[in-house]
């Protein structure tokens, strides 16, 4: 689905992403896992591209994205939550999900389904985005990106810092989406657990390299939680 | 009491030519923190398009309703086009983007020199707009009343598009979360030109209801262009509540020290007031946090 090959990216001089090579199987799960500053969240800028790579290519299904504009990636069915609960936070609730619905034919469909998986959503409709929590962002942030009804998913540390009780909801949601088929994750997570129960493949990232990789489920736990605390 | 009520609308249409001039800057400066100094060249462009139409259309009032919206979109042409060619180039480097708009500026202004000549023009204003009503003792002029009514009705034509259309929307994303806007979908750069669109009409907007009020002339926009900037800096960038607020505030403040002093004395004492305003409060009435400034 998602191919990313030997990309070096970075900001400025600083190069952070040194040949990584990610893959993300068709209707299923990758997770990138590291230590903060290993560069996931940068791989996953840079194959959005929010950052432009030195070296390497980007391919969707086979279509080199290298070099498009992120806004052209979401066109070809790429979507992005990236880290922080990020929203519009003067624009209401209903407003942030409009926003990305204007101009879709199936724009209100898609808000609708939305809403039902994140119900909290409906009745927060008239709020604007910066009086929420954070795990009510976060769904926002969620169900923004399924409005574009992707079928490739970048999800950036969906569960950090978020109250425990969202948590739990945030993961069993994600969790079936992928199950739901059509769509596939590329999914960067602190949470090994969680990480390890939804992804097919893992990579391990460290000081912007891939230090290992494997397939996923919860008998790799142990290798990933090992090769972390290397 | 006749002498406050004739001051106090003198300073509302005062107020009214501020934020007709200083509406198109609510967006381009405001909302995407671009220092374009060549937006008094948009208030020229549009008040020499009333002045080209007004020698090709007979009958003023025609010629001053045609030249509305001709004069948003030669404008806004203008700005679309200068956004294009240099300052998208530029929206990291203020300080490069406000000395290559300056040079625009004087660009402009030559042009417009080698195009009508150096010496101001003038444009006869319809009928209807050259006389004066009374209301309760009070003298209100027309071509005011109109500057007034057109301010009001941009203020709720943008206020509109913003509030409830879907490029508004996307207009007040990208104002608030450039990356997060472009990664939801949003072609972010046709946003930028399409704001920068709008704004500079306004601009030719402003420049129409200017030819109403005094003559045009290469240099007349850079008479009103600190003002402007004044008018959105002390309302508080990118809130367009504020530069109204601001607008009417200033131009009734000016007109009744106008009054008791000399106009000079006026303005020196309008620029200190912001000065201290500022000094007091360096965000403005109101605050919204913006791309590059604020």
């Amino acid at each position: 689905m998602l191919e990313i090959n030997t990309v070096r990216a970075g900001y400025d001089r600083t190069t952070v992403l040194h040949e990584v090579t990610v893959a993300v199987p068709k209707d299923g799960v990758a997770a990138v896992l590291g230590h903060n500053g290993a560069g996931k969240s940068t791989l996953l800028r840079a194959a959005m591209g929010l950052i432009k790579p030195t070296n390497g290519t980007i391919l969707l299904d086979g279509e080199d994205i290298t070099r498009l504009a992120p806004h052209q990636r979401v066109a070809r069915g790429m979507a992005y939550v990236p880290q922080g609960q990020q929203s519009f936070p003067h624009l209401t609730t209903a407003e942030n999900l409009q926003l990305v619905a204007d101009g879709r034919p199936d724009g209100d469909e898609a808000i609708a389904e939305a809403l039902d998986l994140f119900p909290v959503l409906r009745e927060l409709s008239g709020r604007r985005a910066g009086l929420l929590s954070g795990g009510q962002r976060q769904q926002l942030a969620i169900a923004r990106a399924l409005i574009t009804r992707p079928r490739l998913l970048l999800l950036d540390e969906p569960t950090e810092g978020i109250q425990p009780s969202v948590v739990a909801e945030i993961e069993e949601t994600i969790l079936a989406l992928t199950r739901r088929g059509g769509l596939s994750v590329l999914l960067v997570e602190q949470h090994v657990g969680f990480a390890m129960r939804a992804a097919q493949q893992y990579y391990v990232l460290e000081a912007g390299r891939v230090t290992s990789s494997g397939s996923g489920g919860a008998e790799s736990e142990q290798t990933v939680r090992a090769a972390l605390s290397v | 009491m006749t002498v406050i009520l004739n001051q106090s609308f003198t300073g509302v249409s005062i107020g009214a030519v501020l934020l007709l001039i200083a509406l198109g800057l609510t967006l381009t400066f405001g909302q995407m923190g671009v220092i374009n100094m060549a937006h008094g060249e948009f208030i020229m462009a549009g008040a020499y398009t009333t002045y080209v139409l007004q020698k090709s259309i007979s009958g003023a009032g025609l010629s001053l309703l045609v030249a509305l919206p001709l004069a948003f979109l030669v404008a806004g042409a203008m700005g679309a086009l200068l956004e294009w060619l240099l300052i998208r180039r530029l929206y990291t480097r203020p300080l490069d983007t406000l000395l290559v708009t300056w040079g625009v500026s004087l660009m402009l202004q030559q042009l417009a020199r080698d195009i009508f000549g150096a010496p101001n023009v003038q444009t006869a204003a319809p009928d209807l707009l050259t006389g004066n009503i009374s209301v309760a003792g009070t003298t209100l002029a027309n071509n005011r009343l109109f500057i007034l009514g057109l301010a009001l009705l941009c203020v709720l034509g943008l206020t509109l598009i913003l509030r409830l259309t879907p490029l508004g929307r996307r207009i007040r994303a990208v104002v608030q979360n450039r990356d997060l806007a472009e990664v939801s979908g949003i072609a972010t750069e046709r946003v930028d030109r399409t704001t920068f669109f709008i704004g500079s009409g306004l601009a030719g907007v402003a420049g129409v209801a200017l030819t109403l009020v005094g003559p045009i002339g290469p240099t007349m926009g850079t008479n009103y262009i600190v003002d402007a900037f004044l008018v959105v800096v002390v309302g508080g960038i990118g809130r367009l509540k504020g530069s109204i607020i601001t607008a009417f505030a200033l131009g009734v403040l000016q007109s009744v020290l106008e009054y008791s002093t000399t106009v000079s004395v006026a303005k020196v004492i309008v620029l200190v007031a912001i000065v201290a305003f500022l000094q007091w409060r360096p965000q403005g009435l109101y605050t919204l946090r913006t791309r590059s400034l604020a």
